[in-house]
């Protein structure tokens, strides 16, 4: 064992801590895609909050860069069985988001620019859990990994952490997303390694 | 944009292991368009999450095909119907 040393081992260990059953661990960065990337003009874009009232909150990206960011650093874990430790990003929590809305709703629905639809419980997204980020190591975030502005959300399955996001309904009851409909886990939880529904 | 898909006849293996004729032979409508063609001529990505084919007119989803370790999911909401030929 001479040539191994303690410290990597010990780092060895605590990657594999952070990893979830069933997955392995990548250094670059994959791209996985339902449809052709959205372009996204910043002079076009916005962000909504919909509530179960049918009140709109809406936010233009000027709007978005003047809100308290931060820089969370969080592993991802994608359904396909990849998981990225340490990524660093900018953006805005969603508690930030959130502070004037009014809403008793439990279920939330984001939607994308494109098309694109995941469900996740609004518990899920509050209390630190969640972001709007714009930026990725530093820079400004590419359009294929979700840029302008995608949904961060670590804790689940990274296709819960919608690219080119444009908005959440809120909702009483769950509906469904894009790959909730099509034979995914309908929460997604890495450390219980729900991917298809029945997991 | 035009890289980032693959053609239809990127299904035909998945949608063999479902149905015993060459679905990507048969004649497609998308019930978001109408437009009609052979499901060979659809715009596919995938194959992971799943196989996702979109209409080559207005690239709206006609298809999406998600392969579990013991099930697999089809969803054909975005297709009108699909013409089989079938021998005489």
């Amino acid at each position: 064992m001479g040539i191994v040393s303690r410290g990597f081992r010990g780092r060895r260990r605590e990657q594999d801590d952070r990893l979830p059953p069933g997955q392995y661990l990548v250094d670059d960065f994959p791209v996985l895609s339902a449809g052709p990337t959205p372009r996204v003009p910043l002079d076009r874009w916005e962000f909504a909050i919909d509530t179960e009232a049918e009140v709109t909150h809406r936010w233009s990206w000027p709007e978005l860069m003047a809100l308290a960011q931060t820089t969370p650093t969080v592993d991802l874990h994608c359904v396909t069985k990849w998981s990225k430790l340490d990524t660093s990003w900018q953006g805005v929590s969603l508690d930030t988001l959130f502070e004037d809305v009014e809403t008793a709703a439990e279920y939330a629905l984001v939607y994308s620019y494109g098309g694109y639809t995941t469900n996740l419980p609004l518990e899920d997204l509050l209390d630190g859990k969640a972001w709007i980020v714009h930026r990725y190591d530093g820079e400004e975030l590419e359009p294929r990994h979700g840029g302008p502005a995608r949904l961060l959300v670590p804790h689940l399955y990274l296709w819960k952490s919608a690219k080119w996001v444009r908005g959440i309904r809120l909702l009483d009851e769950d509906w469904p997303g894009f790959w909730e409909t099509a034979g995914y886990h309908n929460y997604g939880d890495p450390w219980r390694e729900q991917r298809y529904q029945g997991d | 944009m035009t890289t980032e898909h693959l053609d239809g006849n990127a299904l035909a293996g998945p949608l063999a292991e479902i149905f015993s004729v060459d679905v990507t032979a048969a004649t497609g409508r998308c019930a978001s368009c109408g437009l009609s063609g052979p499901v060979a001529s659809l715009r596919v990505y995938g194959p992971a999450p799943g196989f996702v084919a979109r209409c080559p007119g207005c690239d709206e989803v006609v298809l999406r095909l998600v392969r579990g370790p013991d099930a697999a999911w089809l969803d054909l909401r975005g297709a009108v119907s699909l013409r089989v030929a079938l021998p005489e």
